[in-house]
């Protein structure tokens, strides 16, 4: 097997806020191969969106990598300086976020977004640079390109503008592509649609793929592998269907429990008691265990690693499935 | 759109209307002018001949008919001092202002955009906070004081710079224009910097907020994800963005600086409109005064009404409110 | 007529609405805790003291002069242009110089600074009330009034201060009590906009509805209820006037169109010292500028620190 494009290896994010720092992202480990697609699921505030602007080191100021390496095509890029960073940003790794009104920079016409990116990494023409442009869009579905490439953003519907975004971060066939709930804020049509092409346009690629989203359902029927996170911290991980079909950690299974699906029609959602905790009061011991069903006190203690077949993991003393601790 | 138009147009017409009335009712109430222009001991006949040739001996209403029928035909009357056309009067003297007010303009947009823009990039840094610190200064002192220190420090004390005057002018065109020559520039330098010291404050408070809104914006992330340089994002993707608002505010403010020129050119002792404004007050010269006065107002009216237009065209929803 | 019981109550979170924090009945124990955060910055300590010793040496000017200024029988020519340490013939001794009248600096600066001070603080309180009122009427009025009141505001608001003050000081001449009027002219339409908006806002909350249902008099409801709400707005805006104000009369002194030559306020100090200036006697512009430029720094540090502890809905 050949090195994966990406491992996180104990990856930690934190904030600092009135001389304290806060663990946004806790020791977070994954790996992500060629031309894998990855779910990475978790509520709002669980640190998934942070996870991935790690990866392409976006964090600002107050916020800093703490901790853990990041091993892209086999490099540690974690403290990289930013002039290492950007001939790698959009070229080998390309980023995608969640709200297409506002990624698009509003005074800009499409074309000049669309040839930057181009020219921010290869040397070419104006001509040439229009041309890849054109094509980036015919690739992404968009019809009439030559018309939209003259457009302002606030011309566009939102599906169109995220297709642009998806066609920008496309343009040199990056290794990696973190997607940050890019179909959010779309209708759900245009999000089945633009979901589809996406995938197809990266398995044509070979481009691995970090789907971030909180709709576990949106997953399901597109990533090969999945990740939950819970304030912070990876707390299940696994194949797609394995985890959805017996998860193994309580809040996968409370997830799975609240999103509603066509097999169980008539019988009500369930849902998770409290809230997600805030990053300035996390519990010592498993961060779930307020909220979960199955918590005994020995759950204030840090919770083990349990592991299950084929290749499953979760960080709980009390597993839904048979599995062995380290 | 046509309605609006004609509806914006008859309101800056009334406004100009009802300024000009005020203004000449205002400015006829003041002392005589007669006691400054006639000798001290000149007999009350060679006085009447005096308001009478000035027309100063009718009655005010009558005063005012004479001065709106003349003003609709382009007189604003004849200078008690100079003894020719107000108008021409402060037309000779217009250039000056006109030079003085557009390098001021030039100067706050040029250097305040770049200081607005680190300072909004820096906020918490020390170059951004003296940033900050100066242009609040700059904006809540006094004009002329600030002159004055000017005037002190890079004429009087260090010599680089003329204290007062325009300098060398060269006519082109037939207008005399100071900025074709090396000393009429160093003659404007100075006065250049005083006027546009709080136009400058305004563009650096603009650029800052701009830029720091611009910061956070996902289309400044997104243009990070892309691998864009420093340079790129911040003078194609921020710079942009913050441009409009900054050019908008600008505009508008140009009338202003024609009448900030006042205290400019009293301190700089530059010979334009502002200046003679003040001479002119001091000797009860009315009709330049009036002339003035609806000059700048007309001025003033105008700019409102070309930047309501603007907006008018540009923002469809101006357009649908209107028409509805 | 007792007010009603139904007013919201104190201790809001700090961020809540400031103007509530202004009620009548809490009045005392809010007013301690604004003080409290009032000086807790070190600038705005800074600034109010420095504005009570320039008030109380405004007030005390007679008494703590070394000489009266304006008494030409104190003046000694002899004494003209004297640079900052200078005695005089008879052993006075002028810390900051004397102008070509030989009239002491430091005493003209203090008695300029009294002319500038009653000018701005007059000006700025007249302007507070007739702006208030204006807005208040306007807001409650509605409909025809509210719209010729708030158009007249616009077009006056549209030209700048200085350009009105002009006009209206070409008009009237020079004079104390002219430039006063030019400054009120200049400012209620700051006032009568922001009180109008406030009142606006103020008008649709609870306490105004529960007042109208009690159905008390228009007027006790307009004076009682909504104007107390409008306050902390208002002070804000008027401390910063205070500068603006001091300010422009200063600089339609210094152009020869403010205070008379018998009553130089600071600004008309420094335009007589201004020919001396570029012959390098710098004393006698520089010192009255100085003192302009420290009370309205003063001020300005003073209301930057009461807008952050009153916090009200607008700002800048």
């Amino acid at each position: 097997m050949t090195a994966p494009v990406l491992a996180l290896e104990n990856l930690s994010v934190g904030f600092r806020a009135g001389g304290r720092e806060h663990v946004a992202v806790d020791r977070v480990s994954l790996t992500v191969n060629r031309g894998e697609v990855l779910g990475l699921v978790g509520e709002s505030g669980s640190g998934k969106s942070v996870t991935g602007l790690a990866l392409m080191g976006l964090i600002e100021a107050p916020g800093r990598v703490s901790g853990g390496r990041i091993l892209f095509e086999g490099r540690d890029i974690a403290g990289l300086p930013e002039a290492e960073l950007r001939p790698l940003r959009g070229k080998r790794m390309a980023m995608i976020f969640q709200d297409p009104m506002t990624t698009l920079n509003p005074v800009l016409r499409v074309e000049t977004q669309v040839v930057e990116a181009i020219r921010a990494h290869e040397r070419v023409g104006a001509a040439a640079a229009r041309a890849r442009a054109r094509e980036a869009l015919v690739k992404v579905g968009i019809p009439a390109p030559d018309e939209r490439l003259r457009a302002y953003p606030h011309q566009l519907s939102g599906g169109m503008r995220q297709r642009i975004a998806i066609a920008i971060a496309l343009l040199h066939a990056p290794a990696l592509l973190i997607a940050d709930e890019p179909t959010t804020a779309l209708d759900v049509t245009i999000q089945a649609q633009i979901l589809a092409e996406a995938q197809a346009l990266c398995a044509e690629m070979g481009t691995a793929l970090i789907w971030i989203t909180h709709d576990l359902a949106v997953v399901a029927g597109l990533a090969d592998r999945l990740c939950v996170m819970y304030a912070g911290r990876i707390v299940e991980g696994g194949p797609v269907a394995d985890v959805i079909e017996a998860p193994l950690h309580p809040y996968t299974a409370g997830l799975i429990g609240s999103a509603p699906s066509r097999n169980a029609r008539g019988v009500p959602l369930t849902q998770i008691p409290g809230m997600v905790p805030s990053l300035v009061d996390r519990p010592p011991g498993c961060a779930f265990a307020p909220r979960c069903p199955a918590a005994t006190p020995d759950c204030a203690a840090p919770p083990p690693t349990a592991l299950a077949e084929p290749s499953r993991f979760a960080l709980c003393r009390h597993p839904l499935q048979p599995a062995r601790f380290t | 759109m046509l309605t609006y138009l004609i509806q914006r147009f008859g309101q800056a017409l009334v406004t100009v209307a009802a300024m000009a009335t005020l203004v000449f009712l205002g400015v006829y109430a003041i002392a005589d002018p007669i006691d400054m222009l006639a000798a001290p001991d000149a007999t009350p006949d060679e006085r009447a001949a005096i308001a009478a040739r000035l027309g100063l001996d009718r009655s005010l209403l009558v005063q005012f008919g004479t001065f709106a029928w003349r003003a609709l035909h382009g007189d604003l009357g004849r200078s008690f001092v100079y003894n020719e056309s107000a108008l021409s009067v402060i037309v000779q003297r217009l250039p000056a202002t006109l030079e003085l007010a557009l390098t001021a303009l030039v100067l706050a947009v040029a250097v305040g955009l770049p200081l607005g823009l680190w300072a909004g990039l820096r906020p918490n840094a020390a170059s951004g906070r003296t940033i900050m610190t100066g242009s609040i200064l700059a904006f809540s002192l006094p004009n002329f004081w600030q002159g004055l220190m000017l005037v002190l420090v890079f004429a009087v004390t260090l010599g680089w710079f003329p204290a007062g005057g325009r300098g060398e002018t060269v006519n082109v065109l037939g207008v005399e224009t100071g900025l074709l020559t090396l000393d009429g520039l160093r003659h404007l330098v100075l006065p250049a910097v005083n006027l546009a010291l709080f136009k400058l404050a305004v563009v650096i408070r603009l650029a800052r907020a701009g830029t720091r809104e611009a910061m956070l914006q996902d289309y400044v992330r997104f243009a990070r994800a892309k691998g864009l340089s420093p340079a790129r994002i911040v003078g194609v993707h921020v710079l942009k963005n913050i441009l409009l608002p900054v050019v908008t505010v600008i505009g508008l403010e140009f009338g202003s600086m024609i009448a900030f020129a006042v205290v400019t050119e009293t301190v700089f002792a530059w010979p334009g409109i502002g200046k003679l404004l003040i001479d002119s007050i001091n000797r009860l010269d009315r009709p330049v005064i009036v002339a003035y006065l609806m000059l700048t107002v007309s001025l003033f009216v105008v700019i409102n009404l070309i930047v309501d237009l603007i907006y008018a065209g540009l923002d469809p929803r101006v357009r649908l409110s209107e028409a509805a | 007529m007792s007010r009603p019981e139904i007013l919201p109550s104190e201790g809001l979170p700090a961020d809540g609405p400031p103007a509530a924090s202004a009620r009548v009945e809490t009045a005392e124990p809010v007013w301690r805790a604004h003080l409290r955060a009032f000086f807790r910055s070190p600038g705005a300590a800074l600034g109010f003291a420095i504005l009570v010793l320039t008030i109380l040496a405004a007030c005390l000017a007679p008494w703590i002069t070394p000489q009266d200024p304006y008494d030409l029988a104190n003046l000694d020519v002899m004494d003209g242009t004297l640079p900052p340490g200078s005695r005089s013939v008879s052993g006075l001794l002028y810390v900051l110089g004397t102008d070509a009248q030989g009239r002491d600096m430091l005493s003209a600066i203090v008695y300029g600074l009294r002319v500038s001070l009653v000018v701005g603080l007059s000006a700025t309180l007249v302007a507070a009330t007739l702006g208030s009122a204006v807005g208040v009427l306007a807001a409650n009025a509605g409909g025809r009034v509210d719209a010729v009141l708030m158009r007249l505001a616009d077009l006056q608001l549209s030209f700048p201060a200085i350009l009105i003050a002009l006009v209206l000081l070409a008009a009237f001449g020079r004079g104390v009590d002219k430039v006063v009027i030019a400054l009120i002219a200049v400012q209620w339409a700051y006032y009568a906009r922001a009180i109008r908006a406030t009142a606006l806002v103020e008008r649709r909350r609870e306490y105004m509805e529960a007042a109208r249902a009690l159905a008390l008099p228009r007027r006790s409801l307009i004076v009682r209820h909504l104007l107390p709400n409008c306050l902390p707005p208002v002070i804000v805006v008027a401390t910063m006037q205070v500068a603006h104000a001091i300010a422009l009369e200063a600089t339609l002194s210094f152009l020869g169109v403010g205070v008379p030559v018998t009553e130089p306020s600071l600004g008309l100090l420094i335009k007589n010292g201004y020919d001396y200036l570029l012959s390098g006697k710098y004393w006698i512009s520089t010192f009255p500028g100085l003192a302009l430029v420290a009370v309205i720094v003063a001020i300005n540090l003073v209301g930057d620190r009461l807008r952050d502890v009153l916090n009200p809905r607008f700002s800048d």
